[in-house]
């Protein structure tokens, strides 16, 4: 009984490929100037917003992208992210405390960790596809928000880890404007590594995968192995994001491991646009900004705004914003031609 | 021996919900072929209706128990013909999706209007006290519990297997173009079976309203457990989730009681079973291999 169920039927249709096929079409120099605004925006963005603000939405983005890469680009919806965030954060937290090595090795034991706890529950949830593969992610996740809670000697329980140092050769990045800029080149380093992947022939396997797994079997690609290490790749980008998450916040409570976490990525993810890689970036902008805002102005529900954002994308925006605007862009260059 | 028979009764009452729970989901996806994450939310307004309506309405808990799944499953006829239905053709992530966004919403407008903290909720006065079984005592409650869903269980296996409904919902459920092939209208019988499904989460959360917190975050932490539950049991088959909710509880029961230097035990042990029978068999104890459609 080891052959598995995820037939065609089974496998998910979510993404409109649309979206992809016209970016990747773009011409050269629009994708250089994209990028370029890219970065622009990236290099600008703590000036224009609370630099605090603008750490989470550097982290959100790791973490949308993850996500992405499992959602969009393998047809995997994984509901379960939160599990390698925060083992991540609390690994990178801990080690930031009681180690005192420079942040970014932090961070990088952290990402580690993520991947290695990405090996077991990514070998055990291949084995479904579909909204099997959401559920068994989910309760994995929700296994080690148990344990995290449990074992409150190494996390603390509910007080969380405090006084997360931001250690770096002496350098004081107590401001979290320097803060920024000190994690900008590790999460577009993240990102570059995002983009690699899914541009990589393993990459252009994971998207076969995603349309026709039957298909991709028979061409005798391991479908399971590549899913894996699909699997293990996400949590890694995701446990850079987590880690990186802990420094900024200097704290790291059970939060980062709730199953609202993981549905956050993934709403993150639709609103950007699936398979659309950058959208999720654009994503995690509008949604840290959103809840900060919210939050700001004391409203306490913002479940009830959260909430409504699903709902809403949803039934009227399934194709997200990077989808839409792709789309469109796409109609155009096919009126001029 | 009376440890045992202890441990194994209130494991077979905490599994009691577990079945309710997954009986709903499984008719639920068996039928429109999605995974209902608002279950929890349902069973939590269930149990905090029926805290509403006595303690602002004085109404007691018997008729409780026929308000508020009636009630929710009007609701949720009515939440399926708004939004569910349109996305059902779509793939089951989007209404996954959909109902984990409903479940926030849910949760907060709750948490809203009465805060987080629990609220009791007093037991009906006529199953107060305690049934001897002989060697030892069982809370009046729970043996009323136990017994009201295994009697709904049987009640709605008996509906699925010798009623006229229950041929078409199961032919439906496993081969829906077929069903349609022979001129069954297999769309007039998707709403209401949605409803009864949310009717029987508002059912389970009334029946745990007098025995566990009453509080909004009651039926998320649930919800994921069931689930893992669900996997084991195989959601395509009714039969396979009530006996995994049952099986499930029983575990947890023991566990709890035989490893109790680790408190983690009770709480982990469903995922550690999840595990061992996605290595054992995929598709879950009683699944069967989805043919390919």
């Amino acid at each position: 009984m080891t052959s598995t169920v995820d037939t065609p039927a089974d496998a998910p249709r979510t993404t409109p490929p649309s979206g992809l096929v016209a970016v990747a079409r773009a011409p050269g120099w629009a994708r250089y100037a994209l990028l370029a605004v890219g970065l622009i925006v990236a290099a600008w963005l703590p000036n224009g917003l609370y630099p605090a603000v603008a750490v989470d939405i550097l982290c959100w983005a790791l973490f949308a992208v993850a996500v992405d890469l499992l959602l969009g680009f393998t047809g995997l919806m994984s509901f379960g992210h939160a599990a390698f965030w925060g083992t991540s954060a609390y690994v990178t937290g801990l080690v930031a405390i009681h180690a005192g090595l420079p942040f970014p090795l932090a961070v990088l034991a952290g990402a580690l960790a993520a991947a290695v706890l990405a090996v077991p529950i990514g070998y055990l949830a291949v084995k479904r596809a579909g909204i099997y593969f959401a559920m068994v992610t989910l309760a994995f996740a929700q296994m080690v928000y148990y344990v995290a809670n449990e074992w409150r000697s190494v996390t603390q329980g509910e007080n969380g880890l405090q006084g997360v140092p931001r250690e770096l050769f002496g350098v004081d990045l107590t401001d979290d404007y320097y803060f920024y800029y000190a994690i900008l080149p590790i999460v577009l380093l993240g990102l570059a590594a995002a983009w690699r992947i899914v541009h990589s022939p393993f990459g252009r396997v994971l998207v076969g995968i995603r349309d026709n797994p039957a298909r991709a079997r028979a061409l005798g690609y391991p479908v399971h192995r590549y899913k894996l290490t699909a699997f293990v790749l996400s949590g890694f980008i995701a446990g850079l994001g987590g880690g990186l998450f802990a420094l900024g916040h200097r704290f790291v409570s059970l939060d980062v491991l709730h199953w609202t976490t993981s549905g956050k990525a993934v709403i993150v993810v639709v609103l950007g646009g699936i398979g659309t890689l950058w959208g999720g970036v654009l994503g995690a902008g509008i949604v840290v900004r959103l809840e900060d805002w919210l939050s700001f102005s004391g409203f306490e529900a913002i479940g009830l705004v959260t909430g409504g954002i699903f709902v809403l994308v949803v039934v009227l925006f399934r194709r997200g914003i990077w989808g839409s605007v792709a789309e469109l862009a796409h109609r155009l260059a096919a009126r001029r031609r | 021996m009376s440890g045992f028979a202890q441990n194994t009764f209130n494991g077979l009452v905490s599994g009691a919900f577990y079945a309710l729970l997954a009986l709903g989901l499984a008719v639920i996806f068996g039928m429109l072929r999605v995974v209902n994450f608002a279950h929890g939310a349902f069973y939590m307004l269930g149990a905090f209706g029926a805290y509403v309506l006595l303690t602002e309405v004085g109404v007691p808990f018997w008729a409780a128990l026929v308000i508020m799944p009636v009630g929710l499953g009007l609701l949720g006829m009515a939440l399926e013909r708004a939004v569910i239905h349109r996305l059902t053709k779509l793939d089951p992530l989007y209404n996954f999706l959909l109902t984990f966004g409903l479940t926030l919403i849910l949760q907060d407008l709750v948490k809203l209007r009465y805060g987080v903290q629990s609220s009791p909720y007093a037991t009906p006065s006529l199953l107060d006290g305690s049934v001897n079984f002989g060697l030892f005592d069982f809370p009046t409650y729970r043996v009323f519990i136990l017994g009201f869903a295994v009697l709904l269980c049987v009640a709605v296996w008996w509906v699925l297997t010798r009623t006229r409904i229950g041929m078409v919902v199961r032919a439906a459920t496993e081969r829906p173009d077929l069903t349609r092939a022979f001129g069954i209208d297999v769309g007039r019988w998707v709403t209401p079976v949605f409803g009864f499904g949310i009717g029987l989460a508002g059912l389970a959360g009334v029946l745990a309203a007098p025995m566990r917190a009453v509080n909004p975050l009651m039926g998320a932490d649930l919800i994921i457990v069931v689930f893992a539950v669900v996997v084991i049991g195989g959601l395509g088959s009714i039969f396979g989730s009530v006996a995994a909710g049952f099986g499930i509880g029983l575990v947890q029961a023991w566990g709890e009681a035989y490893l109790s230097h680790f408190p983690i035990v009770s709480q982990t042990i469903v995922f550690v079973v999840m595990a061992g029978v996605l290595l054992w068999r995929p598709a879950g104890l009683f699944g069967r291999e989805e043919a390919p459609a």
